[in-house]
């Protein structure tokens, strides 16, 4: 047997420098051949569309709300005039052109109050009283009829500050009704579980615009008679409705994901049905129904366009109003469009940016 | 010492919780009434007051108006129920068509958002973002406005052969039906049967000698040669009833209006982006072991994903993906505001016409209702078969 | 659970409520309006001419004026009107409802609106007819040119209905394209997307002058396919109401018969002789106690807005934006339908 004899055998060269963009581009964008080839097709596609596209919408586009200067330019770029002469008319409806004062400030209030109900530093017992304050504050702002400020009735409410109105509020009211249907689903007692289901499985199958329609011509016929009520509280009690059956099943899912374990040994250490339900349930299931809420939620800020259908001039009520009587602005109606297209997309995306940041910080109690 | 026998529970005390849970039923159910009991006199004596008359004997009488469109002739002397059935029979024409485009549409862009490419990474995420965060409203509108403005008019209408595009829809020639097409449609019926006889045989085969035999382009061929031979069995009629291009419109043939097509585009892609994110996450919910084991097995990438991720997968995919579906089917319902005569917008007219506002809306979403249930009906009963039940 | 006992519970219960009946009482409107101190009118949300609210929100128009002049007459005050914009879909179940008093909105008189809606017709205010406007490039002159073609039109009005009756009548087998929004049913005609738009003749000269992008590009065809009386509707059940709002838009007619105008109301009342006219104006009998208001109702009335030939010139006439000649809406006796009942 010959003994082993240590073959030296050379040293490897270094690994290739895997990092830096150079590296990036090779792994992401032209890893094979397949892989190349579509980006250079796609990679082709936008360069041919892009830059013409960014010629019309900024470089070319006419700012300043000259009629002239835009229906010069009307095949090859974009007239972002209409907006500049019309906003006004489009973010606050038609509330009264001096007054456009206080829709600004109650909006501003109510979307700061929004935000800082979304930071942890904020989440203190005082919150709940805060927004009662700031919910007087933009009633009172908007209606006004007291505090030396004009009257302005409600359907004068428009645009932007009404569909924040309508949002919030209908989500602010739906979410008791939710949890109480949500627990009454899932309850011992058959007549409130069959209530309750029927109610979810009627809301939930039929569409918001029949519900609206629901809204604006049965409920006057189902009061007593000499009864009238504002169009906008009948709008929000529909919206109202709607919701607390979608979070009713957004809340149950929560509720089921709660192991059983919990009620059990709460059972046994004496807790009383809505004892165990305020403190041990809910807490579990509504921290993991969170990212659902809020795309309830985000449903819910987009859905609000559809009263423009019952003759509420929210922001897409609005832009119409604005655009179609005017004969001048009309072929500019598709940048109107757009702009309230951006602003919707602006709080859909910050909400859904703000729901993935909730979900993360409530996985980090499940990270070990 | 004795042991003291149990204190009887009373039964109608109110430490029973028997007797409590009871007792608020009694009540929720006497609540629930009134309110409903409040609700319907109110409304009975306000129509009596106002000498609004009600019932639904007003779907027998005739319309009175025609509709833009429809997938079979109605014309305005005919009842308000076959108008009603008009509505649905759009309604469920641009649904089904939404569903299968939507699906194949946000399946590509789900499954594209896992590719090697980063740029095509990116369009799937930008797109699913841009879409998702405006509404439906917004977008049907917008889409309504780019065809009607951007689209040439009918005298200078696109025109690619017997296909004609313009502000008045895109028109296509149809078949003029004759004997050959029911010889034709019989051949199908045939060839699918025959291609299911060959499903049969052939996964017998490779449970027998483990030899994979194409399991999709065989049968569609069986299908198609089928329905093939008997056509030209039946004397192969090829006449086509063609769109002619008039002085104001496009006459003859078939037709995509404006409306539809906007319907579709607005509600395809809204849809699509919501379902993307749902392909999505049932494929992210796949572990990587199960690819890895896959490839270890020697299973190629079409192979793997068929019979390894789509399984386990589906499991995590079909219900929200059945909450998309009714959503889109709802969302149809939007077609009120661009013109497309769905069943909201018949009723919508009823409703004006007769003063019925409570039967016509009754009647719109009993019909929702139905379509939701049987949706629902549906999926579930494919999810039961397709989706693996853990034990 | 014991589904029985709670079967039987439901049961009584439900037998005990509907022992109770509720108490149904219509709403007396004339109290209704004295008591809010205001008119609610239900008005269109905006049709130059006839009801359109400037950037300022001051209301004008027709249908505008008869509510002022039934708020003058009624509350003494013709700025004591609550103007509450309706679409087509709404204006009808609105005023079933009650939430407004009076619709002056355009609003055609028809048999089915009159006997099963629930609604009463008063007196109309203005003649009008279905027509249609079409594109000068497109080179049709006459209705029965439409053969086959696309026609807008807004859903919810009598309009639909009698495009269908004039297709059918005249075979012309029309398509149409129904919106549930006048400006999304005119916006889709200037794109293009019909060659036709129809309403009543009124509504086309106001939509041309105000809302296409080039007014002489367009045409209204000569043929008005339908009769369309317009006027204003209150709800039936109150027959005080009907006969005030009735004998408003008759005082208005008479007055301009007999040669009140709105700048000489005082002068006639303290100087005129003329025994019909001092009827009217509340200096000689008291026609204003019969239907519950006060003398000078009429007299109100006509220094709000001047009589109907003065309405009719400010806001539709010859001189105005929407340029329409008096036509049928004249006086019965210089060729015209205006036939005011006696106030006497």
């Amino acid at each position: 047997m010959s003994a082993l004899s240590y073959q030296p055998i050379l040293p490897r060269p270094a690994p290739r420098h895997a990092s830096g963009a150079l590296a990036w581009l090779r792994s992401n964008l032209f890893s094979d051949v397949k892989t190349g080839l579509s980006t250079i097709i796609l990679g082709g596609l936008l360069l041919w569309f892009i830059p013409p596209f960014l010629n019309w919408s900024l470089f070319n586009a006419v700012w300043t709300p000259d009629v002239q200067a835009c229906r010069a330019v009307q095949e090859s770029a974009a007239c972002w005039g209409v907006i500049a002469e019309k906003y006004r008319l489009i973010i606050f409806g038609r509330y009264p052109f001096d007054q456009q004062w206080r829709p600004l400030i109650a909006t501003v209030l109510m979307m700061l109050m929004l935000v800082a109900s979304c930071i942890r530093v904020f989440w203190k017992p005082w919150l709940a009283g805060s927004w009662i304050a700031v919910l007087t504050v933009f009633f009172i702002l908007m209606y006004g009829n007291s505090l030396g400020l004009a009257k302005v009735p409600t359907d004068s409410w428009g645009g932007l500050p009404l569909t924040i109105l309508l949002a919030t509020l209908s989500i602010v009211m739906a979410f008791p009704i939710a949890l109480l249907v949500a627990l009454g689903r899932r309850a011992d007692l058959p007549a409130i579980r069959v209530f309750c289901s029927l109610y979810v499985e009627l809301i939930r199958g039929v569409p918001l615009i029949s519900v609206l329609f629901m809204a604006s011509f049965m409920f006057p016929l189902f009061m007593p008679p000499g009864l009238t009520i504002d169009v906008l509280i009948r709008v929000l009690v529909g919206i109202t409705l709607f919701n607390a059956a979608y979070l009713a099943e957004v809340v149950r899912g929560g509720l089921q994901a709660v192991p059983k374990g919990q009620i059990e040994a709460a059972a046994t250490l004496g807790l009383s049905y809505w004892q165990i339900q305020r403190k041990i349930v809910l807490p579990q299931a509504l921290a993991m129904v969170v990212p659902s809420i809020v795309n309830s939620i985000i449903a819910t800020f987009k859905d609000t366009s559809l009263v423009s259908i019952v003759s509420l001039y929210e922001l897409t009520g609005a832009l119409d109003m604005a655009i179609n009587a005017d004969a001048n602005w009309k072929p500019f109606k598709l940048q109107g469009y757009m702009f309230i297209a951006i602003i919707y997309f602006i709080f859909c995306f910050s909400m859904s940016r703000y729901s993935q940041w909730v979900e993360r910080q409530v996985n980090k109690s499940k990270l070990r | 010492m004795s042991l003291k026998s149990a204190p009887k529970k009373k039964r109608w005390s109110w430490r029973s919780q028997a007797f409590r849970g009871l007792i608020y039923q009694i009540v929720a159910i006497g609540v629930i009434v009134l309110g409903v009991w409040f609700l319907a006199s109110n409304t009975l004596t306000n129509m009596r007051v106002r000498g609004i008359q009600s019932g639904f004997d007003f779907l027998n009488q005739p319309a009175g108006f025609s509709i833009g469109e429809s997938l079979f002739p109605f014309d305005s002397a005919e009842s308000y129920w076959r108008a009603f059935w008009v509505g649905l029979a759009n309604t469920l024409r641009v649904a089904v068509v939404g569903i299968i485009l939507a699906t194949l549409l946000g399946t590509v862009i789900g499954i594209g958002r896992f590719s090697r490419n980063a740029l095509v990474r990116g369009l799937c995420s930008t797109y699913v973002e841009c879409f998702r965060n405006i509404p439906v409203l917004l977008q049907l509108l917008m889409w309504y406005l780019l065809l009607t403005e951007m689209l040439p008019s009918i005298q200078n209408a696109w025109q690619a052969g017997p296909f004609f595009l313009s502000k008045g829809g895109f028109n296509y020639p149809i078949p003029i039906w004759q004997a050959g097409h029911a010889w034709a449609l019989a051949g199908l019926v045939i060839g699918i049967a025959l291609a299911w006889l060959y499903h049969g045989w052939a996964r017998r085969q490779f449970e027998a000698t483990g030899i994979i035999k194409s399991m999709f382009w065989v049968p569609l061929g069986v299908v198609l040669a089928s329905a093939l031979l008997a056509w030209l069995l039946g004397g192969a009629p090829s006449a086509l009833d063609s769109p002619v291009k008039g002085e104001f419109s496009v006459e003859n043939g078939g037709a995509l209006t404006p409306e539809f097509l906007a319907m579709l585009l607005g509600l395809t892609i809204y849809t699509a982006s919501f379902i993307s994110e749902v392909v999505r996450s049932g494929i992210a919910s796949v572990s990587r072991g199960q690819t890895e084991a896959a490839a270890a097995l020697g299973l190629d990438p079409g192979l793997e994903i068929r019979l390894i991720v789509l399984p386990q997968a589906l499991r995590v995919i079909i219900p929200p993906l059945t909450n998309q579906y009714l959503n889109l089917t709802k969302n149809s319902s939007l077609a009120v505001a661009i013109g497309y005569p769905d069943l909201i917008s018949i009723a919508n007219t009823a409703m004006n016409q007769t003063g019925r506002a409570v039967e016509c809306i009754a009647i719109v979403m009993a019909v929702y209702l139905t379509i939701s249930l049987l949706t629902s009906l549906l999926m579930n009963s494919y999810n039961k078969r397709v989706a693996i039940q853990e034990r | 659970m014991n589904l029985k006992k709670l079967k039987a519970a439901a049961a009584v219960v439900a037998t005990v409520g509907t022992l109770i009946a509720a108490p149904a009482q219509a709403g007396k409107t004339l109290d209704a309006v004295k008591a809010h101190g205001q008119v609610v009118c239900g008005v269109h949300t905006g049709l130059a001419g006839f009801s359109a609210a400037d950037s300022a929100g001051k209301w004008a128009g027709l249908d505008v004026d008869i509510c002022r002049a039934v708020a003058a007459a009624v509350l003494g005050n013709s700025e004591k009107v609550k103007y509450v914009p309706l679409t087509a879909q709404q204006r009808l179940t609105a005023l079933q409802s009650g939430e407004i008093d009076l619709l002056s909105r355009n609003t055609t008189f028809t048999l089915t609106r009159d006997a099963s809606l629930g609604l009463n017709d008063t007196v109309v205010t203005y003649y009008d007819g279905q027509g249609f406007i079409v594109p000068k490039r497109s080179k049709i002159t006459s209705a029965k040119q439409l053969k086959n073609q696309t026609v807008c039109v807004q859903s919810g009005t009598t309009t639909e209905k009698n495009l269908t009756d004039y297709s059918k009548a005249n075979n012309l087998n029309i398509k149409t394209v129904v919106f549930e929004k006048e400006e999304a049913a005119t916006a889709a005609y200037f794109a293009g997307r019909c060659i036709s738009y129809t309403t009543d003749a009124s509504g086309l000269a106001s939509i041309r002058n105000k809302v296409a992008p080039v007014p002489a590009d367009h045409l209204i065809l000569p043929e008005l396919v339908s009769k369309e009386p317009l006027g204003p509707m209150v709800r039936r059940g109150d027959d005080e109401w009907f006969a005030i709002v009735k004998w408003v838009i008759y005082g208005l007619i008479e007055a301009e018969e007999y040669g009140i105008t709105q700048a000489q109301v005082d002068q006639l009342k303290a100087s005129s002789q003329n025994p019909a006219v001092k009827r009217i104006l509340g200096s000689g009998d008291d026609t204003g106690k019969l239907l519950g208001l006060d003398k000078d109702w009429m007299s109100n009335a006509l220094k709000a807005t001047g009589n109907y030939g003065e309405i009719f010139e400010r806001n539709v006439g010859p001189k105005s934006a929407l340029g329409l000649p008096r036509g049928l809406n004249n006086q019965w006796n210089k060729g015209g339908l205006m036939y005011a009942y006696p106030l006497r």
